[in-house]
């Protein structure tokens, strides 16, 4: 095809995207109006399977299949950067100096580390009754963990940190998160079925069905995924160094 | 009041996504991307979002100028190594 052809095929389809597009906005319910159809109904359903917080009733049971594909494509995306950044043939590992940290450096770090890693935590065990859940508190954990880095070294960070050991969490989670779907299909007659597990009481931690173990899967699989992906990151950043036999 | 905080946190946000825009160094960058993505999670908080938000604070203003900042720091060193070497 010509160069003048792709343009045209280009500027012909960005036309038909942006009316498609501006003809469904037309049809929105208005900012910040009082009706909300889609919200309503969510609501209501939501509230019929005692689970408090909507928006994990929506991600881990209404649309939990999303949910699946969502954390298959963290997943893939992980495997990828794991594969891209490993250690080649022609690079060699060079252990970093132990560096100094200042002071208030160090004291801040330590201080927030516990406070960060509970937090974390918190919102992952409460993300079917408040706003957060797996992915949130997750991601705020992983992170948290890595303060160590800054607070001491690389080196204490890998001590408290096996990477194969995240690698095994990681996959595990995810496998979790299909194996509560298989049950559904199997006892339910419906992948990733809520109607297996008992409701429970309202805002318990307990509520929800299998609201609480999808949720806690995505979690742990966020957080296994977030700290692979930094270790592998950091290990390129700090340690592999290219060029063989200096 | 909710209308003003929304604009308030959308002029922030133009305010912060330009100066990351201008800015050309990729750490100070990082650390501006940081920064919009706090101005982006009191857009969503305002907005009645508080799930996104967490997201978006934990995704947004630490993980991803995190990851920036490691792959620049890569790419310093294996422009120093090279130097060495010649």
């Amino acid at each position: 095809m010509t160069r003048r052809g792709r343009t045209w095929l280009l500027l012909a389809a960005g036309a038909g995207l942006a009316a498609l597009l501006v003809a469904a906005c037309l049809k929105l319910p208005h900012f910040g109006g009082d009706r909300h159809p889609y919200g309503d109904r969510a609501v209501r359903a939501s509230l019929a399977r005692h689970t408090a917080n909507t928006v994990s009733s929506v991600n881990f049971d209404q649309r939990a299949f999303d949910t699946l594909g969502e954390m298959t494509i963290l997943f893939a995306a992980v495997v990828g950067c794991v594969v891209l950044l490993r250690q080649t043939r022609d690079e060699h590992r060079a252990r970093p100096e132990p560096a100094e940290v200042a002071l208030p450096v160090r004291r801040y770090a330590l201080v927030v580390l516990p406070v960060a890693l509970l937090s974390g935590l918190y919102v992952v065990a409460h993300g079917q009754l408040s706003p957060g859940g797996g992915f949130q508190g997750g991601v705020v954990a992983a992170t948290a963990l890595h303060l160590l880095y800054l607070g001491a070294d690389h080196r204490a960070l890998e001590r408290v940190r096996p990477v194969g050991a995240y690698e095994v969490a990681d996959a595990l989670a995810a496998s979790a998160y299909l194996v509560t779907g298989l049950a559904g299909l199997i006892g339910a007659g419906a992948f990733l079925a809520n109607t297996l597990l008992p409701y429970g009481t309202f805002n318990t931690l307990s509520s929800g069905g299998t609201v609480p173990l999808l949720n806690a899967a995505i979690g742990m699989e966020v957080a296994c995924a977030v700290v692979v992906l930094l270790a592998h990151f950091l290990d390129q950043a700090v340690e592999i160094e290219e060029g063989s036999g200096t | 009041m909710a209308d003003v905080s929304i604009v308030v946190a959308l002029l922030l946000i133009a305010a912060a996504a330009t100066v990351a825009v201008a800015t050309r160094d990729p750490v100070r960058q990082a650390l501006v991307l940081s920064v919009m993505g706090v101005v982006l999670a009191v857009l969503f908080t305002v907005l009645q979002a508080p799930d996104v938000g967490l997201s978006q604070l934990a995704v947004g203003s630490a993980l991803t100028p995190l990851l920036l900042m490691l792959a620049v720091r890569k790419v310093r060193r294996r422009g120093q190594g090279k130097e060495r070497e010649r």
